[in-house]
C-alpha cells in the first residue's frame, strides 16, 4: 500500500513535469486578459452637452490600472511556467492599450471594436463571443474600471460562461490543476479560496509591481498579432438617462500663497488645542 | 414591489449594511430579508425588527460564505418567489456573487447604488469618475442591485416574521473556502492615533514620504495612506486608510494629494477635523473634507514645516 502511494506519487510529479512541459494547450498556462482602454478620472472630465456622457476631451487615457497588475500577472505566470497570454481590449479605440500590453510581454491582441459606455452586460457579451474558440485555463480581469466603476464585467463573464469565479485576488498559487487564490475582503482581512482551472479571477492592485514597458518591448510588440473580431451584444440592460455633477458639500477653502496657507492652516490647529 | 435584501454576515457578526438594505426596501415596497448560513436565528432576529419578513436559508455547507452555494439557493429562492427587485451590499461578498447571480437570472445589474428614484418608471444612482460624476439609469425590473455603504442610513422600525424558506444547496461548490487570513500587525496601530498625516497618488514617489513622515513628527502624529501608496509599496499594508485597510478617526486627518475613493473616505470621514491638499479642485477629498486646499502640497508642505519648526 505503501509503495503504492510513493509509485503514485512519483508518476504524478512526472505528469506534472509533462504537464507543464507539453500540456493540452501546448504548454503551459494560457491565460487571457482583459484590458480596457481608459480615461484617468484624476484628468479634467466633464458632461458632454447631450448632459448624458462624458466630455474626454482633455482626458489623459490608458490602460485602466487594475488591468496593468492583471497583465502583470499573468506574464509574470507565463514566464514561470510557459505557455500563452492573450490580451483582449473592447473598444474602437484600444489600440493603444492593446499595444502596450504586447510590448509588456502579452503574446497576441484581440481587438474588439464596439463602444459599450456604462452598459458591462454588453462588454461581457462581446467579450464571450469574441473567445468562444479559445482554450484557456485562467481569465485575469482588472477589479474594476477607473472611469465607470462598476466592477461588473468579470463577474457577468464567469456567469456567462459558467467558470469557478473569485474576484480582488491578492496573491495566486498554481497548483496541477487548481489555483489557491487569495481575495481582499474588509478591515484588512483576506479571504483564501480554491478554484479549479478554467476559472476566472479579478486582480486587485498592488498583487504585483507592473513593470515600464521597454524599447525592445515596444519593437516586439509591433511584430505580434492583433486581430480584430467584430461582434455585437444581444441585449442592452441599462439606459443613460442623465450625467451630472454630484451635489456635494464643499470645504471651507483656505487661500493665499503658501506662507499665508501655512498660517491659516496653524491658527486653525491652534484654536482646536491640536498644538501648543 | 417585492423587494428582497440579502444580508451580509461574518465572524459572527451582522454587517449593519444589512439593515441599510432593509431601510431602501421599506421604501420601495415590501421588505423580505434574506439571510444565509449554518445557524442563522440570532441574525433573523435582528433581521425582523426592520423587514415585514424574514427567509432563513440553513445548512452546514452555508457556514462561512461560498459564492457559487450562495448563488445556488438564492436561485431557488428568487425564481419561487419572484421578487421585482434583489439588493445586495455592495461589498467584497456582495460585489462578488451579485453579478453572477444576475448573469444566471437573466436580470439587469446596477452596483453601487446611491439612490433609488420610483416616481418615473425605475431610475437609480450612482457615481462614476471615481465620484467625480454622477449618473442616472433607467433600469428595467426584475433587477439586482448592489447598494453603497452608508446611503440609506434612514428606515423604520417593522416586527417581520421569519420564516424557514426549506432549500438547500442543490450541489457542492467547485470553489472551495479554505479560511481567513488576519491582517499584518505592524509597530504602528494607525486606528489609535490621535493626529494623522496620509498621502495618496500627489506624493508622487517614495523618496517624498519622508516629508510626510517630517511633518507628522513636527505635529506629534503618524504616517497613514491612501491604495496607491500601499500598492506602490511606499508604506506597509497596516498604514492603509479605508474600507479594506482600517477606519481611523483621529482629532486631525491631514490629507495629502489623497483624491477621496469612496473606499477611502469611508475609513476617515468620521475624524474630527479634516484638512486636504490637493492640486485638483474638483478633488472628491474636498467633499468630505472640513477645509480644503487647492494647491501643490510641495509649495505647502514645507512653509508649514518651518512655521512649525519656527514655534518650537
Amino acid at each position: 500500500m505503501i509503495c503504492l502511494i510513493i509509485a503514485k506519487a512519483k508518476f504524478f510529479k512526472i505528469e506534472n513535469f509533462l504537464f507543464k512541459q507539453n500540456s493540452l494547450h501546448g504548454g503551459g498556462m494560457k491565460i487571457i486578459v482583459l484590458a480596457k482602454h481608459a480615461p484617468d478620472p484624476q484628468s479634467e472630465i466633464g458632461i458632454a452637452s447631450d448632459g448624458k456622457s462624458l466630455s474626454l476631451g482633455t482626458a489623459v487615457f490608458d490602460i485602466n490600472d487594475w488591468d496593468r497588475y492583471a497583465v502583470e500577472e499573468a506574464i509574470r505566470i507565463k514566464e514561470k511556467m510557459g505557455g500563452e497570454v492573450v490580451v483582449v481590449g473592447v473598444g474602437k479605440n484600444c489600440d493603444d492599450t492593446l499595444r502596450k500590453c504586447l510590448a509588456m510581454g502579452a503574446d497576441r491582441a484581440i481587438k474588439i471594436p464596439f463602444d459599450a459606455g456604462i452598459d458591462a452586460y454588453q462588454v461581457a457579451e462581446v467579450i464571450a463571443e469574441a473567445i468562444k474558440n479559445e482554450k484557456f485555463d485562467m481569465i485575469f480581469a482588472g477589479l474594476m474600471s477607473q472611469d465607470m466603476n462598476n466592477a461588473l464585467v468579470g463577474g457577468l463573464l464567469a456567469g456567462m460562461l459558467n467558470l469557478p469565479f473569485a474576484t480582488a485576488v491578492t496573491a495566486i498559487d498554481i497548483n496541477d490543476k487548481t489555483v489557491k487564490a487569495k481575495r481582499e475582503i474588509e478591515g484588512g482581512y483576506q479571504e483564501e479560496v480554491e478554484l479549479p482551472m478554467p476559472c476566472l479571477l479579478t486582480i486587485q492592485s498592488g498583487i504585483n509591481e507592473p513593470r515600464y514597458v521597454s524599447v525592445m518591448g515596444i519593437k516586439k510588440a509591433k511584430t505580434k498579432e492583433m486581430r480584430e473580431v467584430n461582434v455585437a451584444p444581444k441585449s442592452k440592460k441599462v439606459e443613460t438617462l442623465r450625467m451630472y455633477l454630484p451635489p456635494v458639500k464643499k470645504a471651507e477653502l483656505i487661500t493665499g500663497d503658501p506662507d499665508q496657507i501655512a498660517s491659516k492652516v496653524i491658527a486653525i490647529l491652534k484654536e482646536r488645542g491640536l498644538i501648543g | 414591489m417585492k423587494v428582497f435584501a440579502v444580508a451580509e454576515h461574518r465572524f459572527g457578526e451582522l454587517n449593519p449594511l444589512s439593515v441599510e438594505l432593509l431601510n431602501l426596501a421599506n421604501k420601495l415596497g415590501e421588505s423580505n430579508a434574506v439571510v444565509i448560513g449554518k445557524d442563522v436565528a440570532k441574525f433573523a432576529n435582528e433581521l425582523a425588527k426592520f423587514s415585514d419578513k424574514v427567509w432563513k436559508i440553513e445548512d452546514a455547507s452555508l457556514e462561512n460564505y461560498t459564492l457559487e452555494l450562495y448563488v445556488d439557493v438564492l436561485l431557488q429562492l428568487i425564481n419561487r418567489e419572484k421578487p421585482d427587485v434583489i439588493l445586495v451590499g455592495n461589498t467584497a461578498q456582495g460585489a462578488e456573487f451579485a453579478p453572477y447571480l444576475a448573469v444566471k437570472l437573466g436580470y439587469p445589474i446596477v452596483t453601487d447604488v446611491v439612490a433609488v428614484n420610483t416616481a418615473n418608471g425605475f431610475i437609480v444612482s450612482r457615481y462614476v469618475m471615481q465620484g467625480k460624476i454622477m449618473v442616472d439609469l433607467k433600469v428595467s425590473t426584475p433587477c439586482v442591485l448592489t447598494v453603497r455603504q452608508g446611503a440609506f442610513k434612514e428606515g423604520t422600525q417593522k416586527a417581520g416574521q421569519i420564516v424557514d424558506a426549506g432549500i438547500k444547496p442543490s450541489k457542492p461548490s467547485a470553489r472551495k473556502f479554505i479560511g481567513y487570513v488576519q491582517p499584518e500587525v505592524g509597530e504602528v496601530d494607525i486606528s489609535k492615533a490621535e493626529i494623522i498625516v496620509a498621502v495618496g497618488r500627489g506624493i508622487e514617489d517614495a523618496a517624498n514620504i519622508p516629508l510626510a513622515e517630517e511633518l507628522a513628527k513636527a505635529l506629534g502624529g503618524v504616517v497613514a495612506g491612501s491604495r496607491p501608496v500601499i500598492d506602490s509599496g511606499w508604506l506597509p499594508k497596516d498604514r492603509q486608510v479605508g474600507i479594506s485597510g482600517k477606519i481611523v478617526k483621529p482629532k486631525l486627518y491631514l490629507a495629502l494629494g489623497i483624491s477621496g475613493a469612496f473606499q477611502h473616505v469611508m475609513g476617515m470621514k468620521d475624524s474630527e477635523l479634516i484638512i486636504a491638499v490637493n492640486k485638483d479642485p474638483e478633488a472628491p477629498i474636498f467633499g468630505v473634507a472640513h477645509y480644503g486646499i487647492v494647491g501643490n502640497i510641495f509649495d505647502i508642505v514645507p512653509t508649514l514645516l518651518d512655521k512649525l519648526k519656527a514655534k518650537k
